[in-house]
């Protein structure tokens, strides 16, 4: 085990080289929906038990279930209402399960990004091959159904080994070149799209998935109320909104269908995207287009900034 | 370090579940359902009334709202007491004033233990369902099939000959199941079930014994979810209620008919400092134009009219 994550190096938000959007827009606003499969039978693993109580866990599983079943069509609508195409951090066995929700996305020209097979198969205790083998599947089973060459990758519920980012942006690069394998949503060190070092030296990056504006980590762990959920939102954009006159910021919301589509909490989700979407200097966007732009446009300068700043502080 | 090559194999990788319980469909797909009197708002209020043990064993897990501390927690049992002697009867003469039709979810044990409680509810009126045991009489995987048998046909039965009604209904306590759950509901004649909560309508659901009816019974807006798991204050539980409500309601007049399914706990809102917000919550949504309230067995039957498979 390592003391310290050596993905990237510490780069203080002040005085970075000016990000530009599209438009002058000063912030990216992505929204995430992670759609999701929990298996109700999972086997085990090693370190993470996938439900608190003895399968069948009925009530975790079923209002998950309740976010494929009800809350996805209350989301789409939303998102068509305010012009906003998702970017779909995927479990992508649902291809399998429930493809009535994959062909719903892709007519919306929706992009999906791998979030592993399922919620319920983590990465701990995989060998570096078996890594590999199921970041391999979730890329593959998102390009055979959806022919799109995944360039985001969101760990499965968020759990990770020492070579996650390395093995993604491999097997995307080595099944897609260019265009696959080329943001991480695992990180969340920074308002800004990030240069991450990788062992192969590959142009990628870290995009900005708060998990501060999670609903999931909102609702479920912070237990806030759903209008002040609204008003965290609108305060995150306001910030940002501001900040980004100097230099482009992002802003995420990642969300849940089956927490943000519950009856008592969608309007508190309209009105943050009525908010958002109803400012000017706003680039609705998803998180490949956020990343190409910014790696066609600042990744070199970024990088070039950060090694500086690293050698005036004495890196070696 | 690896995991066996089964961790990475999924033969339940398929259309549809993982399971064969019911099958996949989305709400917003389905024909529309119409309510009696073309209501586009069905209200189902149910209050579940508890025996939470002293001795509580917590096999397999602890039951959220039981005995926390070293045995007796009289703490515990005492406050949980308190909604069968003083919270329900707020509650009955608030649903008296609004002309609130119920469904009464009942530990099988309490109505046993207080026959005068019982007699009240029954002279009340409105629908019983069985709501297992007593709230430390967990379903679980890996249970013994044969002592959960008896468990769900003492329970069944004994409601059924305290009440003179037919219990068509049935919710776990903690909305806990074993693998063989359902089939032994099925067995002893339940018609529906209330803890799979993946849905806003309610749906067949398959056992080896014949169909079953889910009724979805939301944990998400419950009284003992939103205050004593979120730790949010009486007044957010209503507004949440509300705003759910006003969401299905606009939602049924777009798309078809839909279910409010609202929980409540007599330990918890017939507190003095919470009635009044129950009492709020239900100006809201009983007497509303477009409402149709009523006891679940009655939703069961107007939904399963117009289905065709079930």
């Amino acid at each position: 085990m390592k003391e310290r994550l050596d993905a990237y190096d510490y780069w203080p938000y002040e005085n970075r080289p000016k990000i530009t959007w599209p438009n002058g827009a000063r912030v990216a606003f992505w929204v995430a929906p992670n759609i999701e499969y929990y298996e109700l039978d999972p086997p085990a693993n090693p370190q993470r038990k996938p439900w608190p109580t003895p399968h069948p866990s009925v009530p975790g599983f079923s209002i998950r279930d309740y976010g494929n079943r009800v809350g996805h069509q209350r989301q789409m609508a939303l998102l068509d209402k305010y012009g906003i195409r998702g970017s779909v951090s995927l479990s992508v066995a649902l291809c399998e399960h429930h493809p009535d929700i994959i062909a719903m996305c892709r007519e919306r020209d929706w992009e999906f990004f791998s979030h592993g097979i399922y919620n319920t198969r983590y990465t701990y205790g995989l060998s570096e091959a078996q890594e590999r083998e199921m970041i391999r599947d979730g890329i593959e089973t998102i390009h055979r159904h959806t022919w799109q060459k995944c360039a985001g990758y969101l760990a499965p519920a968020l759990s990770h080994s020492e070579r996650t980012l390395d093995l993604f942006a491999e097997v995307g690069q080595d099944l897609f070149g260019e265009e696959g394998g080329i943001y991480t949503c695992d990180l969340f060190h920074d308002d800004q799209p990030t240069p991450i070092r990788l062992r192969s030296g590959r142009r990628f990056i870290s995009m900005p998935y708060s998990l501060e504006m999670n609903d999931t980590i909102v609702y479920a762990v912070n237990k806030v109320e759903p209008r002040h959920y609204l008003t965290m939102l609108k305060r995150h954009f306001d910030r940002l909104y501001a900040e980004g006159a100097e230099s482009g910021t992002v802003m995420c919301i990642p969300t849940h269908n089956y927490q943000i589509s519950c009856p008592h909490r969608i309007k508190a989700f309209e009105e943050a995207l009525e908010y958002i979407t109803g400012h000017s200097d706003v680039w609705v966007a998803t998180g490949r287009e956020i990343a190409q732009h910014y790696l066609s446009h600042h990744y070199d300068d970024a990088l070039h900034d950060i090694d500086a700043k690293a050698a005036m502080a004495g890196r070696s | 370090m690896s995991l066996e090559p089964e961790y990475l194999t999924y033969p339940l990788r398929r259309h549809g579940y993982d399971h064969e319980r019911y099958a996949w469909s989305m709400l917003g797909d389905r024909p529309p359902l119409r309510w009696p009197g073309d209501k586009p708002l069905a209200v189902w209020i149910n209050v579940s009334l508890q025996f939470y043990p002293l001795n509580q064993r917590g096999v397999p897990f602890k039951v959220p709202n039981g005995m926390t501390m070293p045995y007796p927690d009289l703490r515990h049992y005492s406050l949980r007491d308190y909604g069968n002697r003083v919270g329900i009867y707020r509650m009955l003469a608030a649903f008296a004033q609004r002309g609130v039709r119920p469904t009464w979810a009942i530990s099988a044990q309490l109505a046993e233990q207080t026959p005068y409680l019982l007699q009240r509810l029954k002279a009340y009126g409105g629908e019983f369902l069985c709501h297992g045991w007593n709230m430390d009489h967990l379903h679980y995987g890996g249970q013994d099939r044969d002592e959960e048998a008896e468990i769900v046909r003492r329970s069944v039965s004994t409601l059924r000959e305290l009440t003179g009604q037919p219990v068509r209904g049935w919710l776990s306590p903690a909305k806990h199941q074993s693998w063989n759950t359902p089939e032994l509901l099925a067995e002893n004649g339940i018609e529906y079930c209330c803890d799979w909560v993946n849905d806003d309508l309610p749906y067949p659901f398959s056992t080896e014994q014949g169909a079953l009816t889910m009724m979805p019974l939301s944990t998400e807006i419950e009284d003992q979810f939103v205050m004593c798991q979120n730790l949010h204050s009486e007044e957010s539980w209503a507004t949440q209620v509300r705003d759910a409500f006003d969401y299905l309601l606009q939602e049924g007049r777009e798309q078809g008919g839909r279910l409010l399914a609202l929980n409540l706990h007599p330990w918890l809102v017939g507190q003095p400092h919470r009635i009044g917000c129950l009492e709020a919550v239900l100006d809201h949504i009983v007497g509303h134009a477009e409402v149709w309230q009523a006891p679940a067995g009655e939703i069961l039957d107007a939904y399963r009219a117009q289905t065709v498979n079930d």
